[in-house]
C-alpha cells in the first residue's frame, strides 16, 4: 500500500529522553518502544486498510487491482476458489442450477491438456480486468465500465441487457441472468435478471479494506497458494515481487488488451 | 416525361381485411412471445450463455439489412437519375421505413431489459458501434421520411433529389454500421474484419431488392393493377447482379480466412465439420441463396414471373440462413482461449455449443416481419404510394 501512510505511532526513539539515566536504561527504554512500536505498527496498518475507501471519495488511479494465478499450484479437482466466489457474490453453483447453459458463473476451473506432449494444467479464468476492455468499448450505454483502480465492473442500472459485452468478451467472462434471482442474494453485491454480470475482483471486499478476494482466500485457507491478490502499482506489494520474480503470461496477449489478471506455468 | 398516376388501394375488400388480419395475428404472438420471454426471463428461450445471440438477432439483422437495401429501387431513380424507377420509388421508401421499424423492434424486445429502452436513448458510449447505429437507424427514419415526402407532396417535390441523395448516403453508411456491429468485435475468429462492412452492404442489395420485388408483385396482384414485363424484368437482371455480388464477397471472405493456418480450425467448422450449420452454409446460404436464384434469373425461366417470385422467395430464405450462419455459427464454435490447445470447463469451453430456438423466438422473429408488411399494407391504402398502372407502354414513355 505504497499510498498509505506508515507507521504514524512513534516507535519511542524520539521522545524526550530522561534528564537522569544510565546508558543501560536508556538502552532498554529505547528496545522495549521499538519492540513495542514493531507490534503495533502492523495493527496500525491494517486499522487503515480495514478502513477501506470512504463512500464519497472515488477510486483512484494510484491502484491497480490485479490478480496472479500459478497454474503450477493450482489443483486438479479442486473447486475452492470457485465455491467462495459463488458464497461471496450470491450465484447459485453451476451444480445446483437448474439450467447449467444459463447459469452465470464468474469463475470457472479450466483443464487444459496439450495434444502432443499429453501435459495437463488446471487454472481459474475469470474476468481478466483489461486495462483496454472490449466489454466496455462495445457497451451502447456505458453500463460497462472500467474503474479507475482497474476494477471492470457492470453498472446494474443502465444495463440493458444487450449482451454485445458478451460478445465482445475474449475470455467468455461475462453471463447474463436468465432467470429471477433467488433469495441467496447478498446485500452488497446487487444482481438482476436481464443484466449481465461478471467477476468484480469482490469490489465489496476491496472497497471495505479487506485487500483480498474471496477466491486468493480460499485459495490461500486450502494451502494450494496459487492465487496473489494486489496493487500492482505498488512496486512493494506481495503481487509485484512475485510477478517480477516469475515468468507470468497473459492470456491471448495477442489481443493486446493489458490484463489484470497474470498466469505462471502456462 | 409522361406523368404517372399514384393512387391509394381501396383496401375494402375481404381480402385486404384477411391480408390485415392475418398479419395483424402474427403481430400479436410476437407481442405475447415478448410478454413471455420479459416476465420469465431469457431462461425459456433457447439462448444461453454460450449462444448469446439468437434468432431474434437473426430477423432484426436481416430485416435492418433489407431495409436498407429496399431503399435501393428510390435511390436508382433519384440519385442516378432512372426515370422508369421514379413511379417505383415511393413504395421502396416505405417499405424501408417498415422494414426497419420491424428490425429495431425485435431488437429491443429481446433485449435482458427492455424496459429500459428510454436508459439506451439517454446514455451513450459513442466507442460502441451500437450507439452509433441508435443514432444511424434514428436518421434513416427521419431521412427516408423527408424523402417519402418530398415525393408524395408535390410544393416539396424540388427536394427530392437532394433528401434522395441524403438518404441513400446514409443508408450506405447505416449497414456499414450494422456490419461493423460484428466487424468490430476483436474475440470471435469469424468477426473482427472490415470485409463484413461492404459485404452487408451488398447482401443489403439482395435481400432488400428481393422483398421489394415480393410486396411490389404481391400488391399489383392482389388489387388487380397492371405490372408490365418491362419493369420486372428490368429488376430480375439487377437482382441476378446482387446475388452473384453476394456469393462473390462469401467465396472471398471464406478464401481469405483458408489462406490463414489460424482460421483453418473455424473454417473447417464452418465448412465441412459444422453438422447443421455446414448444412445451412452449403445448402442454405449458397445453394438456396445463391446458386439456384442465379440459375433461375439468368436463364429462361426468369421470363416468367412466377419462377422470379420463386427466385426472391430464395434469396430472402438465404437471406435469413446467411444470418443465422454468420450470427449463430460464429458463437456456437468455441472461443480459442489457449490456442493448441484442449480445454474442459464446467462453463462449456472447449466444445462446440448447440442452439435450439424456442417457440417464443420464432415468433417475435416473425412478429418483426409481420409489423413491417403490416405496416406496408397500411401505408398502401392510406397513401398514394403506388402507380395505378405499371404497364409496359406507361412504362415505356417514362423513359422518352
Amino acid at each position: 500500500m505504497s499510498e498509505m501512510n506508515p507507521n504514524p505511532v512513534n516507535t519511542g526513539q524520539h521522545e524526550p529522553a530522561p534528564t537522569v539515566e544510565s546508558p543501560q536504561r536508556r538502552r532498554l527504554i529505547g528496545a522495549a518502544g521499538a519492540a513495542a512500536g514493531l507490534a503495533i505498527a502492523p495493527g496500525v496498518m491494517l486499522i487503515e486498510v480495514a478502513h477501506g475507501r470512504p463512500e464519497d471519495q472515488p477510486a483512484s488511479s494510484a491502484v491497480r487491482w490485479g490478480m496472479l494465478v500459478d497454474a503450477t499450484k493450482c489443483a486438479t479437482g479442486c473447486n475452492d476458489c470457485v465455491t467462495a466466489c459463488s458464497t461471496e457474490n450470491g450465484w447459485t453453483p453451476i451444480g445446483e442450477s437448474a439450467h447449467p447453459k444459463q447459469a452465470p458463473q464468474w469463475i470457472r476451473k479450466l483443464e487444459l491438456q496439450d495434444p502432443l506432449t499429453q501435459m495437463e494444467t488446471n487454472l481459474p479464468m475469470m474476468c481478466q480486468h483489461c486495462a483496454e476492455p472490449p466489454c466496455v468499448d462495445v457497451c451502447p450505454t456505458g453500463a460497462s465500465f472500467k474503474r479507475a483502480d482497474g476494477i471492470v465492473l457492470v453498472n446494474r442500472h443502465t444495463c440493458i441487457g444487450c449482451r454485445y459485452c458478451m460478445m465482445a468478451c475474449p475470455y467468455k467472462a461475462r453471463s447474463l441472468v436468465h432467470e429471477q434471482l433467488n433469495d441467496t442474494q447478498k446485500a452488497d453485491v446487487p444482481r438482476g435478471i436481464g443484466c449481465v454480470e461478471s467477476c468484480t475482483f469482490c469490489v465489496q471486499k476491496v472497497d471495505r479494506g479487506d485487500g483480498t478476494t474471496a477466491c486468493v482466500e480460499a485459495c490461500t485457507a486450502s494451502g494450494h497458494n496459487a492465487l496473489v491478490f494486489g496493487d500492482l502499482n505498488d512496486p512493494d506489494s506481495e503481487i509485484s515481487r512475485k510477478l517480477r520474480e516469475i515468468p507470468t503470461k497473459q492470456v491471448r496477449a495477442d489481443l493486446n488488451l493489458n490484463l489484470g489478471v497474470r498466469y505462471h506455468g502456462i | 416525361m409522361a406523368s404517372i398516376t399514384f393512387r391509394e388501394v381501396e383496401g375494402s375488400s375481404l381480402k385486404y381485411w384477411l391480408l390485415f388480419g392475418g398479419l395483424g395475428l402474427f403481430v400479436l404472438f410476437g407481442a405475447l412471445s415478448w410478454n413471455y420471454m420479459h416476465h420469465y426471463g431469457h431462461v425459456v428461450t433457447g439462448m444461453d450463455n454460450q449462444i448469446v445471440w439468437g434468432l431474434p438477432h437473426v430477423f432484426a439483422v436481416f430485416l435492418i439489412v433489407a431495409a436498407s437495401g429496399a431503399l435501393n429501387v428510390a435511390s436508382i431513380a433519384s440519385v442516378f437519375n432512372k426515370p422508369m424507377y421514379k413511379p417505383l420509388a415511393p413504395l421502396s421508401a416505405i417499405l424501408a421505413i417498415a422494414l426497419m421499424l420491424g428490425g429495431l423492434l425485435v431488437l429491443v424486445l429481446d433485449l435482458g431489459r427492455s424496459d429500459r429502452l428510454i436508459v439506451a436513448m439517454t446514455h451513450f458510449n459513442f466507442k460502441s458501434m451500437f450507439t452509433w447505429n441508435v443514432f444511424l437507424y434514428s436518421g434513416f427514419f427521419a431521412l427516408v421520411g423527408i424523402y417519402l415526402w418530398t415525393m408524395l407532396d408535390r410544393t416539396v417535390k424540388s427536394y427530392s433529389k437532394a433528401a434522395g441523395t441524403a438518404a441513400f448516403i446514409w443508408r450506405l453508411v447505416l449497414t456499414t454500421g450494422t456490419g461493423s456491429l460484428f466487424g468490430f468485435l476483436v474475440a470471435r475468429e469469424l468477426y473482427g474484419t472490415a470485409m463484413l462492412a461492404p459485404m452487408f452492404i451488398i447482401m443489403s442489395f439482395a435481400y432488400g431488392l428481393a422483398v421489394y420485388l415480393m410486396v411490389l408483385a404481391a400488391a399489383y396482384s392482389w388489387t388487380g393493377r397492371v405490372l408490365g414485363d418491362t419493369v420486372m424484368q428490368r429488376l430480375r437482371y439487377l437482382l441476378a447482379v446482387f446475388v452473384a455480388a453476394v456469393l462473390y464477397f462469401v467465396v472471398t471472405y471464406h478464401m481469405t480466412n483458408l489462406y490463414f493456418t489460424k482460421f483453418h480450425a473455424v473454417e473447417a467448422f464452418i465448412l465441412r465439420d459444422g453438422g447443421i450449420f455446414t448444412t445451412l452454409f452449403w445448402f442454405g446460404q449458397i445453394l438456396v441463396g445463391c446458386v439456384i436464384p442465379l440459375v433461375i434469373l439468368l436463364t429462361s425461366l426468369g421470363k416468367q414471373r412466377s419462377w422470379i417470385m420463386i427466385a426472391c422467395a430464395l434469396v430472402i430464405l438465404g437471406g435469413i440462413l446467411q444470418m443465422y450462419v454468420t450470427i449463430i455459427g460464429a458463437q456456437a464454435y468455441p472461443l480459442d482461449l489457449f490456442p493448441g490447445m484442449t480445454v474442459k470447463s464446467s462453463f462449456f469451453d472447449g466444445v462446440v455449443n448447440s442452439y435450439a430456438p424456442s417457440v417464443p423466438e420464432l415468433f417475435l422473429g416473425l412478429g418483426g416481419v409481420a409489423i413491417a408488411l403490416l405496416v406496408t399494407t397500411f401505408a398502401v391504402k392510406v397513401l398514394r404510394l403506388l402507380p395505378e398502372s405499371l404497364d409496359d407502354a406507361t412504362v415505356a414513355k417514362l423513359e422518352h
